[in-house]
């Protein structure tokens, strides 16, 4: 646990350390911010419509508002994961300092971890700075909270299936552009999959809508946690991290 | 403190390591020498448990490296070929970095960063970028990272690497304060640094071990067949037989065709300009003041004479045709 714990540490110093961690958090809650004044504006429109031919006040924040700008958060993340994975293997393997990982007391898992929780620590801090947004909305208007807290879930584990994903791809290679591109292609292929299924039968579309990952987000952007997606997500994660873990392996008996 | 045994490693179809072997008891210095691609840096890279042998076992204080990684890895150093140093950190927060992993407890961690930051003369450079570091200074803090947890064993993959003359005879001197407390093995391709450095030589060439023994054996087994290279200003016809006439001379060769003659009369009459020849004595005989005196009495100039210095490939091709440790049996 110590170990992990280092390693993470680490890994999150070097991300500080260097721009890219500034350039992630401010260009995604520029994204985020758009996105907000966007739906806020058009909320604020319809809600005055609603107004107006008598609807009482029953425009729902949550419903109207909240679940597409979730809906489109998902979208932004999917372009700017493969920034924080693709150099956390291949700028290892690039300098050499892998064979310090490697030759240190430490297990593949305890470094895959480390790295994996390093990733999502990013991440985290990423949405807590869209949470300021959400403070703007609880000043001035009457959100509901709990749908809020499903949906934040829902990112952090939707960004955790890129992230492993993304450090799988990462220790693919030495060249941090080459697993950078690779991880998008992969996201984007992930997240459009089900695109596929429209046309065809409908099993073959529910296995596609299945494997699609931002299809089980949709009822995290509602507000609502199952555990079917809950379950759906953790397994992504779990064998993305496997793959690392064997990915890893085998680099080490090829040499 | 170190076992190697019958250690193989291929990559694909290619043999980096074949059937290696040997012991390294403690607090001893083994130099590992060979030259480029030999077979070092895989060797010590399976030591250090960072890939896995093909075949064959190492053992490492105690522990077999394959079968008890973790408890192998807490008791070794490694200083890799090129420093495993993270541009962002300070030297500092490296070091304090390294020795997280390397399981010094909380506690010791700090004390410990500033007696080895000390100890390999970095402390001057503690809250330096790594990434600013000049190579000398990478190559020290290298030192210190495999020093950082006191393990039994040190593995160093060419030490003094990039290092100018003064650094080099300083890493050497704290290389050897250090043997005693620690097992040391480490890699070079320069042979005097062998000398100067280690207790025992393992000579290793195309992935085989090919001789295992103390320096001075070794410098004496070279000493064997010296060798002077000779430029004289005579005719070409005869030079060389009368310099092949002289007591203790074994072998006279043309320096200017190499290879060419092992006899003198191979020799081709050419020009009448200085000829270079390389001659060849018995051990532990002086011929020099003979082949002087024949040059001089002869009334040929004599205009170079000096002993010609071992290189490494001769130092190969002499222990690859010689006798061959035991452990190494000959392909």
């Amino acid at each position: 646990m110590r170990n992990i714990v280092a390693i993470a540490e680490k890994e999150l110093r070097s991300y500080f350390a260097s721009p890219i961690a500034y350039i992630l958090i401010g260009l995604f809650s520029l994204l985020f911010g758009w996105f907000f004044y966007v739906y806020l504006m058009a909320f604020v429109q319809q809600s005055e419509q609603m107004m107006q031919f008598g609807g009482g006040g029953g425009a729902n924040v949550n419903q109207m508002m909240i679940r597409g700008l979730f809906q489109n958060t998902a979208v932004i993340i999917l372009f700017v994961m493969p920034m924080i994975t693709m150099r956390t293997y291949s700028e290892e393997k690039r300098s050499g300092t892998i064979e310090l990982l490697l030759t240190s007391p430490l297990t593949d898992l305890e470094i895959i971890l480390g790295k994996f929780i390093g990733a999502v620590a990013l991440y985290a801090a990423m949405l807590l700075v869209t949470m300021l947004y959400m403070l703007i909305l609880f000043k001035i208007g009457n959100p509901e909270w709990r749908p809020l807290v499903a949906g934040y879930l829902g990112l952090l584990l939707m960004g955790g299936c890129f992230l492993s994903t993304g450090l799988f791809i990462s220790s693919l290679t030495k060249n941090q552009i080459v697993a950078g591109f690779l991880t998008f292609a992969t996201f984007l292929m992930l997240w459009i999959i089900n695109w596929l299924g429209e046309s065809s039968g409908p099993t073959t579309r529910d296995v596609l809508n299945y494997l699609s990952i931002t299809e089980h987000f949709d009822d995290f952007a509602r507000g609502i946690i199952d555990t079917k997606h809950v379950v759906y997500y953790l397994s992504f994660i779990t064998f993305g991290l496997f793959l690392t873990a064997k990915s890893v392996d085998s680099e080490r008996w090829r040499g | 403190m170190i076992e190697v045994q019958h250690i193989t490693k291929q990559y694909g179809r290619v043999t980096a390591v074949d059937d290696v072997s040997f012991r390294v008891e403690r607090g001893e210095i083994l130099g590992f020498l060979g030259p480029n691609g030999a077979g070092k840096t895989t060797t010590m890279r399976i030591l250090t448990g960072y890939m896995p042998a093909t075949e064959g076992r190492a053992v490492v204080a105690g522990y077999d490296v394959f079968t008890h990684p973790i408890e192998a890895k807490r008791r070794t150093g490694y200083l890799p070929e090129t420093p495993p140093l993270y541009p962002d950190m300070t030297t500092r927060e490296y070091l304090d970095f390294v020795a997280k992993i390397k399981g010094v407890p909380a506690k010791e961690r700090k004390p410990r960063v500033e007696t080895v930051m000390e100890r390999t003369r970095i402390a001057d450079m503690a809250d330096r970028h790594c990434s600013k570091l000049s190579k000398g200074y990478r190559q020290r803090v290298g030192l210190a990272q495999a020093l950082i947890h006191n393990p039994d064993v040190l593995i160093l993959d060419e030490p003094t690497a990039g290092l100018d003359p003064k650094q080099i005879i300083e890493t050497r001197d704290l290389i050897r304060s250090l043997a005693g407390d620690h097992t040391i093995v480490l890699s070079t391709h320069i042979l005097p640094e062998v000398a100067q450095t280690c207790q025992r030589v393992v000579i290793i060439n195309k992935g085989r071990v090919v001789a295992v023994d103390t320096p001075d054996n070794l410098t004496a087994r070279l000493k064997g067949a010296a060798t002077l290279y000779l430029q004289v200003d005579a005719p070409a016809a005869d030079a060389g037989a009368a310099l092949a006439a002289v007591r203790g001379v074994t072998r006279v060769t043309s320096a200017d065709q190499p290879r060419l003659a092992g006899v003198p009369d191979a020799i081709p009459p050419v020009s009448s300009g200085p000829l270079a020849f390389e001659v060849e004595s018995e051990p532990d005989v002086d011929v020099r003041r003979d082949l002087a005196r024949v040059v001089v009495t002869r009334g040929w100039g004599l205009l170079e004479l000096r002993p010609v210095r071992m290189s490494l490939e001769d130092v190969f091709l002499q222990v690859t045709t010689e006798e061959v440790p035991e452990e190494a049996p000959r392909a």
